[in-house]
């Protein structure tokens, strides 16, 4: 079982990469494109293969190591 | 007085921090993050600036889960004092010993420079014996920008824990902070470095007031 996890800060929480990268494209002329927001993405091999028990592997993860609850959420998929 | 520095993988401040305790220190234990155990009877325990594991991941996030850490936060517990420092204050937040979190700067840009800090709580273990009311400070970081939640900033200010705040707020700190303690006062993270600033010819001595107040 593979998890693919998607890591995002917080919409309270600034982003000063985001907005640095959101100016850039507005100065080279793509409009229509505002508010970017960076986060990051894992892809995560399991040996589990329930499911239910796979879920509670990549919540104790996420928790404890991929994201930092002060600031970030996060939210996966689980693929055979 | 004895007092222990931990080297991380990364770390860059570790031997300015030994070479700043030695002058109030009888002994200063080098400890290396793989270490599971501490020299009992320690007086302070310091985290030092760098780039732990290259800031993967968060800054300080890897360096948390180290060996070493569950010793840390079993002397934080007994009561031991713990000075973070620049990344070791990302490591302590990262560990939970400290609450929020430092994020990048609100400029983006590495700031390296000089600031001033107002020392606004004196009763501490850090800060007791500090007469300035304004200290002159090196920074060197590019996520330094503390923040947490607005209720937990209600906590940290109803506790006192904020012990250091920017005259002129540099990375976008929430409420100007730039250095606090835990509820108990006996672990403190800060982003500026006092360790660069024991030594008239480089980065001034207002930094070794910081260090009476601890070790004293």
């Amino acid at each position: 079982m593979r998890a693919k996890i998607h890591i995002t800060l917080k919409k309270s929480v600034l982003d000063p990469q985001g907005n640095a990268i959101s100016e850039l494209v507005a100065s080279k002329g793509i409009n229509g494109v505002s508010n970017i927001r960076q986060g990051k993405y894992f892809e995560v091999d399991l040996a589990e293969s329930n499911e239910a028990k796979a879920t509670e592997i990549v919540d104790k993860l996420c928790q404890d190591f991929l994201a930092n609850g002060v600031i970030e959420d996060y939210k996966f998929e689980l693929a055979k | 007085m004895q007092a222990a520095v931990i080297s991380f993988p990364g770390s860059n401040c570790d031997r300015d921090m030994y070479v700043a305790l030695n002058k109030f220190c009888s002994k200063v234990h080098k400890v290396w993050h793989k270490d599971s155990s501490l020299p009992e009877n320690l007086d302070l325990i310091a985290i030092p600036g760098g780039f732990s594991y290259g800031d993967y991941l968060r800054c300080g996030s890897l360096a948390a889960h180290s060996n070493i850490m569950d010793e840390v936060k079993r002397q934080a517990d007994r009561g031991v004092k713990i000075l973070g420092v620049c990344n070791g204050f990302q490591i302590l937040t990262e560990a939970g010993l400290l609450p929020g979190t430092l994020l990048r700067n609100e400029n983006i840009k590495f700031l390296s420079k000089k600031v001033d800090l107002q020392v606004v709580n004196k009763n501490t273990n850090f800060s007791s014996k500090i007469k300035k009311t304004t200290i002159s400070i090196p920074i060197a970081h590019h996520d330094g920008n503390y923040f947490c939640e607005k209720d937990t900033l209600k906590q940290i200010e109803d506790n006192e824990q904020i012990v250091f705040k920017y005259s002129n707020n540099p990375n976008g700190s929430i409420s100007d902070i730039a250095g606090i303690c835990n509820k108990n006062k006996n672990v403190l993270g800060m982003m500026p470095h006092p360790e660069r600033a024991v030594d008239e010819f480089v980065g001034g001595t207002d930094g070794m007031a910081i260090f009476e107040s601890l070790l004293s």
